[in-house]
């Protein structure tokens, strides 16, 4: 993984069951809604944010969530 | 070391691997309900599985080691691999074989979870549920404490939370698998009648 | 099931490319007389006509054709898969007949389409997916000498049937569900491989511009819309028809727009819009959608009409993703609160919620074209909302004006 291409969260919704470890991981990035699934935040993870959010991927006990390079086409 | 030592220590490891495992199981199935446990995040949850399966699988290291380095009974390292071939109790050894092959692939493919995805991991952590039975069978047929008053209470504890757990789990499924949006639809609608 | 045979009237808006005149279906040599033979010529070539041409696709999201051919055979060079074509004729959405039209009147302008774009991106499978029934693809199919074979899928009656990735699981033979769209259906598609997944209708136009060029196909329709497209009217007191009108021709020449209240554009994940803006519109890609185009009457209530779509649009969520599970039906309860005439509470702003919260968050746009369904009656029909809140409905007539299969009552 290019260490300089701007990453972002996706979500794999087929998947994703409302764990939840996401949340906990990265506050300032992703919230509860009100049935326990995420709320994600559009945006690039910073840099400083990249290990957590790395862990956050690995954690998912479905493997929903996943880092994707920003800008990458449809 | 004495046989007699190397015995004793292979009777504890498999007792310790018994309780370890069982609360392995138990923390898989709380991660699949998505319980939280007390005064743990939920990352902590997955967390604990993970770390106790890794400490489960050492003691399993030595509890197989202390076997096969007692020059007592002939059990040797291919009989740690390959099933029902040993000189001493094949069938019941051949257990305890059967599970650890079973565990180990579990453990590997958990370790390249990320790489394999989460369709084929799914289907092979299934295994677990056959290895841990297997393994109890395994204690109870070759164990030399078995029939004691501590390793019956401790059996039973074990498959008593694990068939608990499992039916709890099992529960959570069906009624999962009955939230459909036509389901969901007759209970807004209930709702605001 | 009965098969319902809509009337055609192919001369009103413009001389007729894609549906045989006098309503008759044409066999391969009427085919063949009316429209002249197709060479296929070589792959460049076609791929710069279609771009030339402005073809945009005719499934609801009029996307470039000539992006998406170049898209799945690029995918084709990078994995090194030969990419399989699927004619989609699925239409899923009930108001729409235009598709199962053009296929019983023209199937061999879809079938020589479908063959020009498995060339196009060097596919080495097609597949032709329809609804139950339509029998006569088969005996269609045998008249031609196609160069590659094409299978015929039956589809189970269902609003996602035809969402693309949906069609490509059942098309490998898996439940018609829809998937995560990273990586897309363009490069990992029915059993892995690059997949194009074209509308039924885009192939038709795409095998006219084949034959007469970029030119001719922008001879019809305006500068950034070129071309025609076919639409389902839906006007109370006629039958349902299936017309070919040219973009940019004004609504009000193809509904009547006297003793009308709102319009509905595009179809369930489309736009309710009043009858007055309605009058000032033309036929536009980009809010056409499925094609559909209803006329709701003045002394019908449209909160109602929209509570009956949204029940069934949140009956046919697949239900696998949380917030479209956990939302629609919410929606939907709620729709059919504000359309009881009597006290509302907090109902709008509980839709309004719901409706950000499922937004975007879902594998597939159903989530996200019936909040635009919402959005827009809400709008459009804030008065009668309104009125509703007091206690009164300005309806006069409750005769349903949309389609809804199976609804039960």
């Amino acid at each position: 993984m290019d260490q300089k291409t701007p990453q972002k969260i996706d979500i794999d919704w087929t998947a994703c069951q409302g764990h939840g470890l996401c949340a906990e991981l990265l506050p300032d990035h992703i919230t509860l809604d009100e049935w326990g699934y995420p709320l994600v935040d559009g945006g690039s993870i910073p840099p400083r944010t990249l290990k957590r959010a790395r862990r956050a991927a690995s954690d998912c006990p479905v493997l929903a969530l996943k880092l994707t390079a920003r800008g990458a086409p449809l | 070391m004495s046989s007699e030592i190397l015995w004793y220590a292979n009777r504890a490891t498999g007792a310790v691997c018994l309780v370890l495992f069982t609360v392995v199981v138990l923390l898989g199935i709380a991660v699949r309900l998505r319980t939280r446990l007390p005064g743990l995040p939920r990352f902590g949850t997955v967390n604990l599985h993970r770390t106790l399966s890794l400490s489960a699988t050492a003691f399993l290291a030595l509890h197989i080691a202390m076997a096969v380095i007692d020059g007592y009974v002939n059990i040797t390292v291919v009989d740690a691999v390959v099933p029902f071939v040993s000189d001493y109790e094949p069938f019941w050894l051949g257990l305890g074989t059967v599970a650890l092959d079973l565990m180990l692939a579990v453990l590997i493919t958990s370790l390249l979870r990320e790489r394999i995805g989460h369709r084929t991991w799914r289907a092979l952590h299934w295994l677990a549920y056959a290895s841990w039975p297997v393994a109890l069978i395994h204690g109870i047929g070759i164990g030399t404490d078995t029939g004691t008053d501590w390793m019956t209470w401790l059996t039973v504890s074990c498959v008593a939370a694990v068939i608990a757990a499992f039916g709890i789990r099992a529960a959570h499924s069906a009624r999962a698998s009955r939230r459909t949006p036509a389901a969901l639809l007759r209970t807004a609608e209930g709702a605001r009648s | 099931m009965t098969t319902t045979t809509t009337t055609t009237f192919t001369d009103v808006y413009m001389s007729p490319r894609l549906l045989a005149p006098g309503g008759t279906a044409a066999d391969l040599s009427t085919h063949e007389l009316r429209y002249g033979p197709l060479s296929y010529g070589d792959p460049d070539t076609l791929l710069r006509t279609v771009a030339e041409s402005g073809l945009t696709g005719r499934g609801g999201a009029a996307f470039p054709t000539y992006r998406k051919l170049v898209a799945v055979a690029d995918a084709s060079r990078r994995t090194g898969r030969a990419p399989v074509v699927v004619a989609n004729g699925a239409e899923g959405e009930p108001a729409s007949r235009k598709d199962k039209t053009l296929l019983r009147l023209s199937p061999h302008l879809v079938l020589d389409g479908l063959q020009l774009a498995a060339r196009a991106v060097g596919a080495g499978e097609a597949h032709l997916a329809v609804e139950d029934g339509a029998s006569y693809l088969e005996s269609a199919l045998a008249q031609r000498n196609d160069p590659l074979p094409v299978q015929v899928i039956r589809l189970p009656k269902r609003f996602l049937s035809g969402q693309a990735s949906a069609l490509a699981q059942y098309v490998s033979g898996n439940a018609p569900l829809p998937r995560h769209q990273h990586p897309p259906v363009r490069e990992r598609g029915v059993r892995k491989a690059p997949t194009l997944v074209q509308n039924v209708e885009t192939l038709a136009h795409l095998a006219l511009v084949a034959r007469y060029g970029a030119d001719w196909f922008r001879s019809a329709g305006t500068p950034t819309q070129p071309g025609s497209t076919l639409c389902t009217l839906h006007v109370p007191g006629r039958e349902v028809r299936v017309v070919e009108a040219p973009f940019g021709l004004p609504l009000n020449r193809l509904l009547p727009l006297e003793g009308t209240s709102a319009v509905l554009v595009g179809g369930y994940h489309g736009t309710w819009i009043p009858a007055a803006e309605a009058a000032q519109r033309t036929l536009d890609a980009g809010d056409l959608g499925a094609g559909v185009l209803a006329a709701l009457p003045t002394n019908r209530c449209g909160v109602t009409e929209t509570a009956r779509v949204l029940r069934y649009l949140a009956l046919q969520s697949a239900g696998q993703c949380g917030p479209c599970l956990n939302g629609l039906p919410r929606i939907a309860s709620a729709f059919q609160t504000l359309a009881t005439p009597g006290p509302q509470a907090n109902t709008r702003q509980d839709v309004a919620r719901w409706s950000g919260l499922v937004e975007g968050r879902g594998a597939c746009h159903h989530p996200d074209g019936t909040v635009r369904l919402v959005r827009s009656a809400l709008t459009t029909f804030a008065a009668e909302l309104d009125t509703h809140a007091r206690g009164l409905c300005t309806a006069s007539d409750a005769t349903p004006l949309l389609p809804i299969p199976n609804e039960a009552h």
